[in-house]
């Protein structure tokens, strides 16, 4: 026996004996995982944060979080003898005065900026593909909690800098607590110490994206892993492909190799993106003072919906009684996104609420398969995109020659009038894709090719699909994998009326094709 | 004619297609010899890494097209942590696609649900269990608890409590009174009339009583915007005509919506915009909200001169400046 | 012959038609636009300056601002603008305006050096006004201090002119231009005499030694080096989050399709 494999044998032996490991390990090594590229969003969010967790351990071995001011008189001249917080001139000293500190600084702002775009991207995945069904209705809870804590903790780590732009973010974020009734003024004065700006602003949110919110997404994403792997993940049907089975490569070597050769990367790609493209320059946006500000300005772009949405809002105030209501930012600014997120959360519950159906699924559905889920979850993009779009009307507007003026009152009717027709056309086009699905299962693949009868008759040759193919097209109506109609006892009073309308749209699809059906065509191609 | 419709069935896991490296043993030599360049290229990446950081000097920048004047050593840093990255991972991923096992493995999911006997026996343990606690039986046990827990978690937030003042009358004043001179921002030095053209604009500060230093909280709610027009341009009522001084009129910078400086003035309009969420305000009419999601006008500053000719404040703002509050009483603006 | 008749059914065909087409428009074009103007003629030896400035006027710019450049309901009066505002508005050819739009654009100058010299003094004569000056006049170099000439920047233009001079959106389609390129004596006479929606910053309100230092500040921020890689238009998160979804994620999902596709 080689020296190595010695040494692995005792150590081995050295941790069974006092953990039992082995049996599970023994367990786990073999596990299945399928394999498709959309499953492997979900790890650029992984390895995102990690990548988050150690240029982040990196950035605060320099980085001050104090709002004490101080003068500058580091290497870059444009800012010399300017009193500035601690936190922007450690920041400054970070980025030119520590050799590897601005990539760092870069590499982390980027790979926050792909945390959430992955988490969109997976979040998008999930949702059109029903993997969000039960059992795994706890793991998109989580998700929807990390998406929700990912924006904060990203607003709340480009605000540590204390620069001209972020510290506008943070004005308006005060400007939102403060005009929440009752209590705004107060839960102001005690996040900020005082009045805006303070010195304890600073420090305080320093803390929560350092030390609460990083422990609260580790322990999230560590159930949100244990429960994708004791459930096992999801599949997209195919054939071989059942409710009761995986199909895919083993954990080891396979997936080992493909999983962390991705973690690298992933963090390759960031690192790339950190060497070659500058992101919040601060020393160029100057230190904080609430007397001063830059035309286009915006938040990140994950906050750049709830820009648009304040933007969009009208004038709305009521003042009575000695007192004042803003809802023209509460309406944009929590009312509107609660409503989103408190939806997005609950849709799964929802959706089984109108299909009825309270069975496992394992396999996947083709986003086509049902209609009303995509057409609703393309709407809500739509108008995702539209309020962001409107976050960044003023510098759309420079470039494209457009005014603000028009981009926002385009916006205030684009949001009503966009999305329900988003609707419409998406299910249209689901349907429509369906019915080519089964164009396809019956008549075959359209070749090109033509081809002379004897009879003089000119035919299209058509290649029929594969018995694998045929399979997959059509095992989404198969008896066993449609939902149950609701009893009769669901659909009394007006709730189960609603429940029974929404019922009946939701179930309306494109008969997939049997073998019957193929039998009956005969031999006809046309 | 059945009366059963056939269906299609699952043709089950699909033909194994090997793979070049699988058949071929020349394949697989150059599959290996892929892995081990691309393994080769990351410890260039680390190499060049390393000799960036010690022997590139921090402050020299070359010309690179789309890029632009660029720094050296940033780039060289990342980019070699860039190579020495990527390439173990295309690395790692290249030998598994090309030379691990490529066979589709099936495994079987397992029912979720416990079984009967073990939920039964669940149900049964924790009624044995909960009534030996008695905690059902014992209502004076059950009624303490609660009292103790609920006001245990009261002291978090009672030692909360501190993390600031309560605001009290915070919001209605700032530092602005009859006679406060304006200084100019950033240079501080007090403003006559003539200092100003029609069409000009000033940014401007309070004077501070002596020995104070102004902070960014001052700064926060001080702030003001002097503009002038010609007298003939305004469009105001008696009262605020008389908070003018000579076409000179003063703002509170502060926006009403959510607290950005508002200075964009636009000197042919005479419309302030706020580069925020682009709220506009009409100079003409005091301010007055002409477009955007603003709701009050900018509260305006009733300026005149003193014996010096110096611009001052003749009375503090009527109304409190900046984003709205629940205690804020917006009868007058 | 018959290879370019055969050739006639190849599918490329079409395109290389259609670029080889567009190709010599663009030339023609190109040429023709190339080829130098008329040039204006002045007889300088017999007038004096602003009276050369004032027959361009007539000719030029009298049918918006008026016979005597007393304005009117298209045009603004350009008594007391001083030579400042003319040198500023027609050195970089915002004069004569294009087109009655929202605002004045730069543009290629119509006047030469010259006849803008003999415009400003023609103007300059109606009624005293900021007089214009030269780059070689403004000592940014040895009397302005960057520093402060940044502080100045951010606190009175980069509310219009954006953080870094890049330029910013006004209402109705107006917008505050790019500073970056600009020579020095036309930021010092913009300043100056408020052009179009621009508001005036006067000696008094900004020091002419304080105006230095915002140009010292701005040439800076011009020549300033990238210290982070390619500076994505220095407008901010905007374009920032764009290259994130589409360079990156879109790198990181190819990267994925690439680990998932079966080798051959």
């Amino acid at each position: 026996m080689k020296t190595s494999q010695k040494v692995a044998g005792a150590t081995a032996n050295y941790v069974d004996e006092r953990t039992g490991a082995a049996k599970w390990l023994k367990k786990n090594l073999t596990k299945v995982f399928p394999d498709h590229w959309s499953f492997m969003l979900g790890e650029i969010c992984l390895y995102s944060f990690i990548i988050l967790l150690l240029t982040g351990t990196f950035l605060t071995f320099w980085f001050d979080p104090s709002q004490r001011e101080v003068v500058y008189n580091g290497s870059y001249l444009p800012l010399s003898g300017v009193h500035m917080s601690a936190a922007y001139d450690s920041t400054l000293h970070l980025s030119f005065d520590v050799r590897g500190g601005l990539l760092m600084r870069q590499i982390h702002h980027w790979a926050a900026l792909i945390f959430m775009s992955a988490i969109v991207a997976h979040l998008f995945r999930v949702f059109f593909t029903g993997a969000f069904r039960k059992p795994r209705e706890f793991n998109w809870l989580i998700g929807v909690g990390l998406l929700t804590f990912g924006i904060v903790e990203g607003f709340l780590g480009y605000s540590l800098p204390d620069d001209l732009l972020s510290g506008t973010g943070i004005r308006i974020a005060e400007a939102i607590l403060q005009a929440i009734p009752v209590v705004g003024s107060y839960l102001s004065f005690f996040a900020f110490g005082g009045p805006f700006p303070g010195t304890s602003f600073i420090p305080r949110i320093f803390i929560v994206h350092v030390l609460l919110l990083p422990g609260l997404f580790l322990a999230l994403i560590t159930i949100h892993l244990m429960l994708v792997w004791y459930q096992k993940h999801t599949q997209y049907p195919g054939p071989g492909r059942t409710e009761k089975n995986v199909v895919g490569y083993p954990l080891m070597p396979v997936y080992m190799a493909k999983a962390g050769g991705f973690f690298f990367v992933v963090l390759g790609v960031t690192a790339f993106l950190g060497a070659v493209a500058s992101i919040n320059p601060i020393w160029l946006y100057g230190p904080y003072t609430p007397g001063q500000i830059s035309a286009g300005s915006q938040p990140d772009w994950y906050m750049g919906w709830l820009d648009g949405l304040v933007r969009a809002a009208p004038p709305l105030e009521t003042h009575a009684f000695g007192h004042t209501i803003s809802w023209n930012i509460l309406i944009p600014g929590l009312i509107i996104p609660g409503i989103l997120f408190t939806g997005m959360a609950l849709y799964p519950f929802i959706e089984s609420w109108i299909t009825g159906d309270k069975r496992e699924h394992h396999l996947l559905d083709r986003p086509r398969n049902a209609p009303n889920r995509t057409a609703l979850g393309v709407t809500a993009i739509v108008f995702i995109l539209i309020t962001l779009a409107n976050g960044g009307n003023d510098i759309i507007a420079t470039h494209f020659h457009l005014t603000i003026n028009g981009i926002m009152w385009f916006t205030r009717i684009a949001l009503f009038i966009v999305p329900p027709i988003a609707f419409v056309i998406t299910k249209r086009i689901c349907l429509s894709l369906q019915r080519a699905d089964r164009d396809l299962v019956l008549h075959g693949r359209e070749t090109g090719r033509l081809v002379m009868l004897p009879s003089g008759e000119m035919i299209e040759v058509h290649e029929p699909l594969s018995d694998a193919k045929k399979w997959t097209l059509t095992q989404h109506q198969n008896p066993d994998a449609l939902p149950a109609p609701l009893p009769a006892s669901a659909t009394v009073g007006l709730k189960g009326k609603i429940r029974a309308r929404l019922n009946r749209a939701n179930a309306v699809q494109i008969p997939a094709p049997t073998l019957s059906d193929l039998k009956e065509l005969g031999d006809g191609h046309h | 004619m059945s009366n059963q419709v056939e269906r299609f069935q699952d043709p089950g896991l699909p033909e194994h297609v090997h793979r070049n490296a699988d058949v071929d043993p020349k394949a697989a030599k150059r599959a290996e010899q892929q892995v081990a360049i691309l393994f080769l290229l990351s410890a260039v990446g680390t190499v060049l890494t390393i000799v960036s950081y010690i022997k590139v000097p921090k402050d020299k920048f070359f010309y690179l097209p789309i890029m632009g004047s660029t720094n050296v050593q940033q780039l060289l840093l990342g980019l070699g942590l860039t190579a020495s990255t990527l390439f173990i991972g295309l690395g790692a991923i290249q030998w598994a696609k090309k030379l691990m096992p490529d066979q589709e493995v099936i495994a079987e999911r397992h029912e979720f649900r416990s079984e009967e006997v073990d939920r039964a026996e669940l149900v049964e343990t924790f009624k044995e269990r909960g009534a030996a606690a008695g905690l059902g039986r014992r209502s004076l046990i059950k009624r303490t608890l609660g009292l103790a827990l609920g006001l245990v978690g009261l002291s978090p937030l009672l030692l909360l409590r501190d993390t600031g003042p309560q605001p009290k009358k915070y919001f209605n004043t700032t530092d602005w009174a009859a006679g406060t001179r304006l200084l100019l921002d950033p240079a501080g030095t007090p403003i006559k009339a003539s200092d100003l053209e029609v069409g000009a604009v000033a940014q401007v500060l309070p004077e501070l009583p002596a020995g104070t230093e102004r902070t960014l909280e001052n700064t926060g709610k001080d702030a003001v915007l002097l503009i002038r027009l010609r007298p003939e341009d305004f469009n105001l009522d008696a009262e605020r005509l008389s908070w003018t001084h000579e076409g000179i009129i003063a703002f509170s910078k502060i926006c009403t919506h959510m607290g950005c400086a508002v200075a964009l003035y636009e000197q042919q309009t005479h419309h302030l915009l706020c580069p925020c969420h682009q709220s506009t305000f009409d100079v003409t009419r005091a301010a007055k909200v002409i477009f955007g999601p603003a709701a009050r006008p900018l509260p305006q500053l009733a300026i005149t001169v003193d014996a010096n000719g110096y611009l001052v404040a003749k009375q503090p703002f009527t109304v409190p400046v900046g984003p709205s509050f629940w205690e804020r009483n917006s009868s007058n603006g | 012959m018959k290879r370019l008749s055969s050739f006639r059914r190849n599918r490329i065909a079409g395109p290389i038609l259609v670029v080889a087409a567009l190709f010599t428009i663009g030339s023609a074009f190109a040429v023709a636009s190339a080829l130098p103007s008329a040039q204006k003629t002045v007889d300088s030896g017999t007038s004096t300056l602003v009276s050369q400035g004032k027959e361009i006027f007539l000719r030029g710019c009298s049918s918006c601002h008026g016979l005597h450049a007393e304005g009117g309901s298209i045009a603004p009066s350009l008594i007391g603008v001083g030579s400042a505002s003319v040198d500023f508005q027609v050195g970089t050819g915002r004069m004569p305006m294009a087109d009655m739009s929202q605002q004045a654009m730069q543009k290629k100058p119509v006047y030469n050096a010259q006849e803008t010299a003999a415009l400003a003094a023609y103007i300059a004569s109606l009624a005293p006004g900021p007089a214009s000056v030269t780059n070689e006049s403004l000592t940014y170099e040895r009397d302005g201090n960057t520093a402060l000439g940044g502080q100045l920047f951010r606190t009175n233009c980069a509310m219009c002119h954006n953080f870094a001079g890049q330029g910013g959106a006004l209402t109705n389609g107006k917008y505050a231009p790019s500073l970056m390129g600009v020579e020095p004596k036309y930021i010092y006479e913009a300043m100056v005499t408020g052009p179009q929606s621009m508001p005036k910053f006067t000696d008094a309100t900004i020091t002419p030694q304080e105006k230095l230092s915002i140009i010292k500040w701005l040439q800076a921020a011009d020549h300033e080096q990238n210290q982070g890689g390619a500076s994505l238009g220095r407008v901010g998160p905007v374009t920032e989050g764009l290259l994130g979804w589409v360079l990156g994620l879109g790198l990181l999902i190819g990267a994925a399709v690439w680990l998932a596709m079966k080798a051959k």
